[in-house]
């Protein structure tokens, strides 16, 4: 069994920058316990020798000639901004004044 | 009108042989799709329509019809794209509540492909949020129905795509299938799912749910019909890393019903008695019983780790996942928090009301999995038994030319079966994840009905060789006639109850 705490879920929720109510934390903890369960399967394969794979198929990195081309219109890329000043991105202070 | 509208439900080189005959044209045939969507509102198909760029599109194509030039086989004929591929302009929900409103500013790879062949999308399809699920119920949008029993799921994720094939609104439609989420649905609904090869279809511009995964790939009622289709989206993309090199080979035209002397393997775990409804290996074995009659040859293959596939791929997948889904944080596109006290907040809040249940468990398991102290234990393990799993398809292609197996344990499940319980929806799955882990083209094809419902069979085939499936599937089809049935009209249209 693989033993979850609602702590650890909130310590997860965290790094995913998540905020989940006691509702779901104590749901997700349950959900996670559960798979973890079924996954914890894999477990009794030895695996010591064999390679992992990420890709089903090794390609080279592809490369391509350093050569510039007209980005996207400052606009368009804008267009679907929660908030904008000028040509950026707003987002709320992240350092306080002489911070 | 009424030509054009007994033609949608037709196959494509029907509807090429009437607009190039000039029996329809392509702005009746648009007209007609359209006029489906509206009588069969009811399966929640579609989330998004183009009925004005449509129908300007469709006139383009029939002045280059009319200069007898189409532009391709797929010149003036409608389509619909799951809502997770962007076309400039238009919404892609990917039926989650954090992308509402937003507008793309640019076109996938695949939409580039399908206007420069005349193709005319006319609505983008409902999905499981993010394309994770396999009901088509974790929508923003509601859950689509299956034309064959409203009452049930359509699949999922690419659910609407199946739907809106399966009942005429469409002859051709794209989704995505990371493991599964093109055949299952194509099987729930008695329509052709084809997923290609790992790499063969460009996915720049597809919302990525699990990259090592993922892949673009068509419904339609004929196999030769996704043959087509991937002749039109396939070959390499500069702008996906991933898009193989390979040029796509001629498919279509080398259908021509031969499959004498072909070895297919059957993989007896996937034959097991206890893994699948009793009805849905029937049909599956009438089915091998077909193709023996037309000289290919069985023989019982062994894929060993296929009891570790379920749990492979949702490490895999989700920790993919939750790296991928990291980019929606309410900074630069999609829903943001209303008065954040400071950025972190602003992360967070956005990003939890935003996502929907399955994609927070989802983003929870795979950021655990990758998390410090688990990443080996949980990540890489999951990655190593994908070697293994890998090995098993090499093995087994050293016996055979393609596998066959059934889409899925059982038939279109009722809406709300699952929705309770996670890991059983996960479960359907079970026949489908294999391919994604190890990259092979795999094809869904319509082998009949249990009580009513629809059974697909399975096709894998080896990387890049989907020539092979192909001409198997489409064979299949000449002897039989499950791709003809139609699933019943709208309520209350002639000849419902």
């Amino acid at each position: 069994m693989s033993r979850i705490e609602p702590s650890d879920v909130a310590r997860v929720a965290t790094l995913a920058r998540l905020a989940l109510s006691q509702d779901e934390i104590a749901a997700m903890t349950r959900d996670l316990e559960q798979m973890l369960d079924y996954v914890a399967a894999l477990d009794r394969l030895d695996t010591q020798d064999v390679e992992p794979t990420a890709h089903s198929f090794e390609l080279p990195t592809p490369l391509r000639p350093d050569r510039a081309v007209p980005p996207l219109d400052p606009e368009i890329a804008l267009g679907n901004a929660p908030e904008r000043e000028g040509t950026a991105f707003l987002v709320p202070k992240v350092l306080e004044e002489g911070g | 009108m009424a030509k054009a509208d007994s033609l949608l439900a037709g196959d494509l080189s029907d509807l090429r042989g009437a607009l190039d005959r000039r029996d329809c044209s392509a702005v009746e045939l648009v007209q007609a799709s359209l006029d489906a969507m509206d009588a069969r509102a009811d399966l929640a198909a579609i989330v998004f329509r183009r009925d004005e760029a449509a129908l300007t599109e469709a006139e383009a194509a029939d002045e280059r019809i009319a200069s007898g030039k189409p532009a391709s086989p797929l010149d003036g004929l409608p389509v619909v794209l799951k809502d997770n591929i962007v076309q400039a302009g238009e919404p892609a929900t990917c039926a989650s509540r954090i992308l509402e409103g937003y507008v793309s500013p640019f076109d996938s790879g695949v939409v580039e492909r399908l206007q420069r062949a005349g193709a005319i999308v006319v609505g983008r399809a409902n999905l499981d949020e993010f394309a994770m699920g396999s009901s088509t119920e974790n929508s923003i949008h509601g859950p689509s129905r299956n034309p064959w029993d409203p009452e049930r799921a359509c699949g999922g994720s690419s659910g609407g795509s199946a739907a809106a094939v399966a009942a005429g609104l469409v002859p051709l439609a794209f989704g995505s299938d990371t493991g599964g989420s093109i055949r299952q649905p194509a099987s729930f609904c008695g329509v052709v799912g084809f997923k290609p090869t790992y790499g063969r279809v460009s996915r720049w511009g597809l919302v990525a749910y699990a990259s090592s995964l993922d892949q673009i790939g068509p419904f339609a009622r004929r196999v030769a019909d996704c043959a087509l289709a991937l002749e039109a989206v396939g070959g390499h993309d500069d702008r996906d890393s991933t898009s193989l090199p390979e040029v796509v080979p001629p498919l279509r035209s080398r259908l021509d019903g031969d499959v004498s002397g072909l070895v297919v393997g059957l993989p007896k775990e996937y034959f097991a008695p206890e893994g699948a409804q009793p009805g849905v290996l029937a049909r599956v074995r009438e089915a091998i019983g077909v193709l023996e009659g037309e000289g290919v040859r069985f023989v019982e293959i062994s894929l060993p780790h296929t009891a570790y596939t379920i749990a492979t791929y949702y490490i895999i997948a989700t920790a993919e996942a939750s790296s991928n889904l990291a980019r929606f944080d309410g900074v630069r596109y999609g829903r943001r928090a209303e008065h954040p006290k400071d950025l972190l907040d602003l992360y967070e809040r956005s990003r939890s009301e935003g996502f929907g249940a399955e994609v927070k468990r989802r983003i929870l398991l795979g950021t655990y999995v990758l998390s410090a102290g688990y990443y080996d234990a949980y990540y890489v393990k999951a990655q190593k038994v994908r070697t293994l799993i890998r090995r098993d398809f090499e093995a087994a292609f050293g016996e055979c030319d393609a596998i066959l197996t059934p889409t899925t344990p059982e038939t279109a499940f009722a809406l709300g079966a699952k929705a309770g319980d996670p890991l059983s929806m996960y479960l359907s799955d079970v026949y489908t994840v294999s391919a994604n882990l190890a990259g092979l083209p795999a094809l869904s094809v319509p082998c009949g009905f249990v009580d009513g419902m629809p059974v697909g069979l399975q096709l894998l085939g080896k990387p890049l060789d989907e020539a092979t499936i192909l001409r198997i599937g489409d064979a299949f089809e000449r002897r039989t006639d499950h791709h003809r049935q139609s699933p019943p009209g709208p309520p209350g249209s002639p000849g419902t109850d």
